[in-house]
């Protein structure tokens, strides 16, 4: 391929954010400045094309740095990675976070998600002045939250939750936020020694790697060495756990099916990029626990045969980046990453990969595209990832959550870990309990609580509050309504009663909460997040919010009628014909709202 | 369930599947579109094109497979022996209605092959969604992750303005169902050029070049392989869009000729569309084993001197 490059030249701030992640260039480079010799040497090529997954992470460089992707930062960006222009727009213009106009260093992003809607009333029309409405920003347990990115030679990344009107406004203006709230406020629980996944939240210091060893750290990795992958996966197989990203499949057979494949070369994904509306769970451990994240994925890695690992980890979680940036490097320098871990002779290492504001990336396969620097959307299944996945490998992807209870499996076992739970539910689950209870947080519960005794254990409900739904499992979960308060929060009563526990999302809503505002919000946000790649999802979520909007403002029975038929037959295609679980789940939350809440019934 | 099937030269194993309650046979390695209209099914299909991997965009060609969740894509499933696929069921009339009117609500699909007759073989409505909106935003400065709120009347399109950038050819991008076989033949399928992209995302998810500049900025080479893919007549060779606009373009009284270009060694073969004894524009056999249907801009649009009488 010859790169054509257009007018537009990277300035020296660029030009220092992209060598930065790449390296000057050197004498034979596109892009440098170019003597006799070096303008007759070929350069580019194979490998050149095999730096592509620095295109996100050089993207992201660019504008931590200067705020925006300018032409001349695409141009110098295609010269040295040897990408053709137009395919860096399109990769930069698919992330929410990214912007290819100029505009200001400092940007407050307020979030208007459900949780902060109901808890603030802060909509898109009501938003302060210079203020940028953003999806959930997974601080539900303190809604309303606010972001502010500030690019600069240090960008500088705060979040502010709860945030007054006010407040707002003063961030906008420039004012610093102040600093955030303790990681462990968001666990209520905690400290308390017998819970399982976070006993060490608010307990050990989440930079220190003594700290955590000290705290029965890395006894499970040791043990997973002394028994071998294979009775590591007999033991994750045996323990029944399943994912906690929110499809529910069995981590062991997925393991075992990663180290069956012949091709030796195989990476684990840890699947950080949790932006389910209501979902903060995976924020806490990553905040509060980094090292155990590490350690997971690690003996996940041991098991499955991965010698690398990746934490793609959405772009706006600044606190869980910093620990985690923190973690891996003093791992890195304790030998408990890289070469011969632990005298195991075993290698791994781990890459931290930041999302830039994209949904879809919490796909599995969106992950491997945006990893490889591509656009994120989801590939088409078969081939599954875990024969065909990242760099076209065998690819094990977990949730946080899932890795996390790999510990306790490996340090008791898996039948112990299989005790816990119900039939159809094994282990421990957290749960992001949100809206309005007295005590919002993540809890730690055995499969098999009520939803009455999850909400009680949140300190029931705030006082003038009465419940008017609860959002399980997030924008592609569903309602469910005070008769259903007995119902038990296990994989198979949730299946049963026709609603799910997803990532494990429970927002209460009171009286004082618009239902239909919600749901209007529920429909804007698969609309946003929606790759684009397929009709049914491209097209259907944008005519599913705009029956919704015919919905509410409709006079007459039959208007209504025929509405409600025409998000029926939208949320069946969605469902049957969409490339991937975003699309599918698109419908369920509004379905459930109309069948179960009856909503637009009169 | 293998048995060998000679196709030419090559042996190549087939798979028995069921298909409508048929058992068939199909080669392995094929699809199931392959297999579903070697036994006589009619499914129809808008984003797959016989030079490009199929990318499954538009989900119109789905089937029913027992044992999947969901209905699967035709085109680019393969077949695998054990197969029970279905063809014709509520769910897949269902979808590829759906899709139909989801396609037909928000795209200029007038020059789009067979969509007449799908609509009517599937009571496909477009118009139910609401008359189309008339306010429209330029596509190619939307802001990701955000849009405008729906009025609650109409429904939102993608209606832009013509691109005419150059003189060989045009982009109406109102017409394009985003079939993504564009970009795939600029890029790393045929043309390697790689002058034009999917930018933006979700509905205001668009083909463009590097900021949306003009072809004559980007990288294009003008060798309209984008045009001999496009099924929706989005992109037009100039000669083309000019007779249509004029009202000259008569389809039916063209003749077609295939022809091989004297430009170069290569030989690739060409097909001259011609209307009132002069040369509208030029296609090239998609079947041809060397080519592909794909030539360079003088095949393509180079055809200049054969009409020239001075």
């Amino acid at each position: 391929m010859d790169l054509k490059i257009a007018s537009g030249s990277a300035n020296t701030e660029e030009r220092i954010a992209i060598d930065s992640l790449l390296g000057a260039p050197s004498e034979t480079s596109h892009g440098a400045k170019r003597d006799e010799t070096g303008l007759r040497v070929a350069h580019g090529g194979e490998s050149l094309r095999k730096l592509r997954h620095l295109l996100l992470p050089t993207l992201h460089s660019v504008n931590d740095r200067v705020g925006y992707i300018s032409r001349g930062a695409i141009n110098y960006i295609s010269q040295r990675l040897d990408v053709a222009p137009a395919e860096i727009y399109g990769v930069a213009t698919f992330y929410a976070l990214f912007d290819t106009n100029e505009r200001p260093a400092r940007q407050v992003h307020v979030c208007i998600d459900l949780a902060c809607r109901a808890a603030s009333g802060c909509t898109e029309e009501t938003l302060p002045e210079g203020a940028i409405a953003s999806p959930c920003l997974g601080t539900c347990e303190r809604a309303p939250s606010v972001l502010v990115i500030e690019s600069g030679v240090t960008v500088r990344q705060e979040v502010l939750a709860p945030a007054t009107k006010t407040q707002i406004a003063e961030l906008v203006a420039g004012k610093p936020a102040p600093a955030e709230q303790s990681i462990a406020q968001a666990a209520p629980q905690t400290p308390d020694p017998s819970l399982v996944l976070l006993s060490r939240i608010g307990v050990v210091d989440p930079l220190s790697i003594d700290d955590y060893v000290a705290h029965n750290g890395y006894a499970a990795l040791r043990k997973a060495f002394a028994i071998g992958a294979e009775k590591v996966i007999d033991e994750v197989t045996a323990s029944g756990l399943v994912g906690r990203g929110g499809a529910a499949f069995p981590t062991g057979r997925k393991w075992a099916a990663v180290a069956s494949q012949r091709v030796k070369t195989r990476y684990l994904i840890c699947n950080a990029d949790e932006s389910e509306p209501g979902t903060f769970k995976d924020r806490v451990l990553l905040e509060g626990d980094p090292f155990a994240l590490i350690e997971s994925m690690t003996i996940a890695a041991f098991a499955t045969g991965s010698q690398h690992g990746y934490i793609y980890l959405r772009g706006e979680y600044p606190r869980a980046l910093k620990n985690l940036n923190n973690a891996v490097e003093v791992a890195r320098n304790k030998k408990y990453l890289g070469d011969n871990i632990l005298g195991s002779g075993f290698n791994f290492d781990i890459t931290i990969f930041r999302g830039a504001g994209a949904y879809i990336c919490g796909e599995e396969t969106a992950i491997f595209n945006s990893i490889e620097g591509y656009r994120g959307e989801p590939r088409n299944k078969p081939p599954f990832p875990v024969e065909v996945g990242l760099f076209g490998k065998p690819t094990v992807v977990n949730n946080v959550e899932t890795l996390l209870n790999v510990l306790p499996i490996i340090n008791n076992s898996g039948e112990k870990y299989a005790s816990w739970g119900s039939t159809g539910s094994k282990g421990k689950k957290l749960f992001c309990v949100s809206g309005a209870v007295k005590k919002p947080g993540v809890y730690e519960v055995t499969f098999g609580v009520t939803l009455r005794q999850l909400i009680d254990l949140a300190g029931g409900l705030k006082s003038g509050s009465s419940m008017q739904a609860v959002l399980l499992g997030g924008a592609a979960g569903g309602f469910v309504g005070p008769q259903d308060l007995d119902l038990e929060l296990t994989l198979e009563a949730a299946r049963e009663a026709g609603t799910t526990l997803g990532s494990g999302v429970v927002m209460v809503l009171d009286q004082s909460v618009n239902m239909l505002d919600q749901l209007q919000r529920i429909a804007a946000f698969f609309r946003d997040e929606s790759c684009g790649q397929c009709v049914p999802c491209r097209v259907g979520t944008v005519r599913q919010q705009e029956a919704l909007a015919r919905l509410v403002r409709s006079q007459s029975a039959s208007d209504t009628a025929i509405d409600l038929q025409l998000l029926r037959d939208l949320g069946q295609v969605m469902r049957d014909a969409s490339i991937c679980g975003l699309g599918q789940t698109a419908h369920n939350a509004i379905d459930s709202a109309l069948t179960r809440l009856k909503v637009f019934s009169a | 369930m293998s048995t060998q099937v000679t196709t030419g030269l090559q042996v190549r194993k087939s798979v028995e599947l069921t298909i409508d309650g048929k058992k068939v046979t199909a080669p392995e390695g094929s699809t199931l579109l392959d297999a579903c209209r070697a036994s006589g099914k009619e499914i129809p299909t808008l984003c797959f094109g016989d030079t490009i991997t199929p990318k499954n965009a538009c989900r119109v060609c789905m089937v029913e497979l027992e044992g999947s969740r969901t209905l699967v894509p035709s085109c680019s499933r393969k077949v695998e022996a054990g197969m029970v696929v279905k063809t014709d069921t509520e769910r897949t009339t269902h979808s590829r209605k759906l899709v139909l009117e989801l396609l037909g609500s928000s795209v200029d699909l007038s020059l789009t092959k067979n969509v007449a007759k799908w609509n009517d073989n599937y009571d496909a409505e477009p118009s139910r969604f609401g008359a189309p909106s008339q306010h429209h935003g330029k596509r190619d400065d939307a802001i990701t992750g955000h849009h405008h709120a729906p009025d609650g009347q109409t429904a939102e399109t993608v209606h832009q303005p013509v691109k005419i950038d150059n003189a060989l050819y045009v982009r109406d991008y109102s017409k394009c169902i985003l079939c993504y076989q564009c970009v795939d033949a600029c890029g790393e399928q045929w043309q390697n050029t790689f002058a034009i992209t999917t930018a933006g995302r979700g509905f205001d998810a668009r083909i463009s070049t590097e900021f949306a500049v003009d072809l004559t900025d980007s990288a294009c080479v003008y060798c309209g392989n984008c045009i001999q893919v496009c099924p929706t007549g989005a992109l037009m060779f100039t000669s083309e869009y000019e007779m249509r606009e004029a009202g000259t373009w008569r389809e039916e009284e063209q003749t077609q000729t295939d022809t091989i270009c004297p430009y170069c060694g290569v030989g690739c073969s060409l097909t001259l569309h011609v209307q009132d004894n002069t040369i509208v524009k030029v296609t090239s056999p998609s079947d041809h084993s060397v080519t592909h249907g794909n030539l360079c801009i003088k095949g393509r649009f180079g055809f200049q001197h054969v009409q020239n009488t001075d």
